[in-house]
């Protein structure tokens, strides 16, 4: 298997904090703000950033997690279907600042999808995306994410593999591996 | 990625203890579903489902309904009492002449046991029981058995006993099935005449005096007396029945333990069950029924994303 690291333990904690350091710039203290971590991948990387997050501003802030199965737009059109995760978001997101988290931006479908699932919780005053890895020229819709970890350039071939400690791996880190080569 | 073994839900037998454990992960999902200011997804937007019934139903139907509607699916009702099979048109025509209309899934409750695998053999759609004479009636155990887990966290090694008229009860036998292939225990307790006689047959207990079965178990499943189907005396009353086969809070109070109550519903109040025990906190029947619009939400979002 070909595989390519793009971020190592190191490289990653800067991005994170230099990620949190953007979203302080933007949301000051986070009073009208939330977190979505969507679900299963990126809520490893929301918890990250929300810890940051409390410990730099020292405020509560909400943390919740969404999980978009429900509302996929490839049900009946895959080999099988996805399995679901549980969506807990126990505050109401009415009026207020949503940041949407996940690890890789790829076609957008996702991201489509959750925006949809979200809307079952409250209208957000504002919507905002946030990517550890940005897949650039992969997107199926108009979708762009508003903070990002690092833009990589990916063929369709080629997959990214997050591992994280969150997930039981040793270390973090982030690798581009040429899915045919398996 | 998950799916189930099977293209239909035609009885617990014939799936097997992964397809219960994927079901009750979908189902605690779709539960928190229901419980959200918006209580609707849009996952079976693109698919028709009839709801056939030749049998009376209230609740199930209600429920199917519910699952199907909190799903987004375009929802058919059918009921035999003013139709065509009065006028003599076979299942198969029918259910036929339904499909013709393009509706991807039925949901079917028949007198006739085995009405749904017959039809799952002649026609295209995915086909759920909703209850088949006295043989199945799979998602009322795919809920009971969800409730137990949902209030236990496993199954595994836990004592149900299910009480009552259990030769007409086709909630009993799907129960058993299930309830065995989670790992748990199973007894049935009732009058010698409601209760088929080769059951122990099925590896699971028989007892005969409720207050004995009580004592072993950790949940008691209470079915209704069907006097419906019940041709001929299997008792001389139904008081006398009460008296001894009834569950009331001075039974329970005398166990040295707590125990939890269920009921499919619905409920001949005075008869299995008292009032005491029914609205007690013993009691989760009232869960059974919620659970029962997300065990059927799951059952067909399930079912549909088999290609």
């Amino acid at each position: 298997m070909q595989k390519k690291l793009i971020l190592d333990s190191n490289l990653l904690s800067i991005t994170v904090n230099r990620l949190c350091q953007q979203l302080i710039e933007n949301h000051g203290d986070f009073s009208q703000t939330a977190i979505l971590g969507m679900q299963p991948r990126g809520i490893h990387l929301a918890e990250m950033i929300h810890q940051k997050l409390e410990e730099t501003t020292n405020q509560k802030i909400d943390l919740g997690y969404l999980d978009t199965t429900f509302f996929r737009d490839d049900f009946r059109r895959r080999d099988s279907p996805v399995a679901a995760n549980a969506t807990k978001v126990p505050f109401i997101i009415e009026g207020r600042k949503v940041i949407l988290i996940d690890d890789v931006l790829y076609t957008g479908r996702t991201v489509r999808a959750a925006m949809d699932a979200m809307i079952a919780f409250g209208r957000p005053s504002k919507v905002e995306l946030l990517t550890l890895v940005n897949r650039k020229y992969s997107r199926q819709l108009p979708i762009e994410a508003d903070y990002i970890g690092i833009d990589v350039n990916t063929l369709d071939t080629q997959k990214v593999l997050v591992e994280l400690e969150a997930l039981g791996s040793k270390k973090n880190k982030i690798w581009l591996i040429n899915k045919d080569t398996q | 990625m998950s799916q189930l073994s099977q293209k239909h839900l035609l009885g617990i037998k014939d799936i097997n203890r992964k397809d219960i454990e994927l079901i009750f992960e979908t189902a605690a999902n779709f539960k928190e579903v229901i419980n959200r200011p918006i209580k609707k997804v849009p996952s079976l937007r693109d698919i028709t489902i009839a709801n056939v019934f030749f049998e009376n139903s209230t609740r199930t139907k209600l429920s199917f309904e519910l699952a199907e509607k909190r799903l987004s699916a375009d929802v058919v009702n059918f009921s035999s009492s003013n139709s065509s099979v009065k006028k003599g048109e076979t299942l198969l025509d029918t259910v036929n002449n339904i499909l013709a209309m393009k509706v991807d899934m039925v949901v079917m409750r028949h007198s006739s046991p085995g009405a749904p695998h017959f039809l799952a053999k002649n026609i295209k759609a995915n086909i759920v029981n909703a209850g088949d004479g006295t043989h199945e009636h799979p998602t009322q155990a795919l809920l009971d058995s969800f409730s137990i887990y949902q209030k236990f966290g496993k199954l595994d090694g836990l004592k149900v006993a299910i009480i009552g008229d259990i030769l007409h009860s086709r909630v009993a036998l799907s129960n058993i099935f299930a309830l065995q292939k989670m790992g748990a225990e199973v007894m049935v307790c009732g009058p010698i005449t409601l209760l088929p006689k080769y059951i122990a047959s099925l590896g699971i207990k028989v007892e005969l005096d409720v207050r004995k079965a009580l004592e072993w178990c950790d949940v008691a499943n209470v079915l209704r007396i069907q006097l419906e189907r019940q041709h001929i005396k299997y008792f001389p009353s139904l008081r006398e029945y009460s008296l001894y086969y009834g569950i009331n809070k001075k039974m329970l109070d005398s166990l040295d333990k707590e125990i939890t109550i269920m009921h499919p519903g619905p409920i001949n109040r005075g008869v299995e069950l008292n009032s005491d025990v029914a609205d007690s906190d013993h009691s989760i029947i009232l869960e059974q029924v919620e659970n029962g619009v997300a065990v059927r939400m799951a059952v067909l979002y399930l079912l549909a994303g088999i290609n």
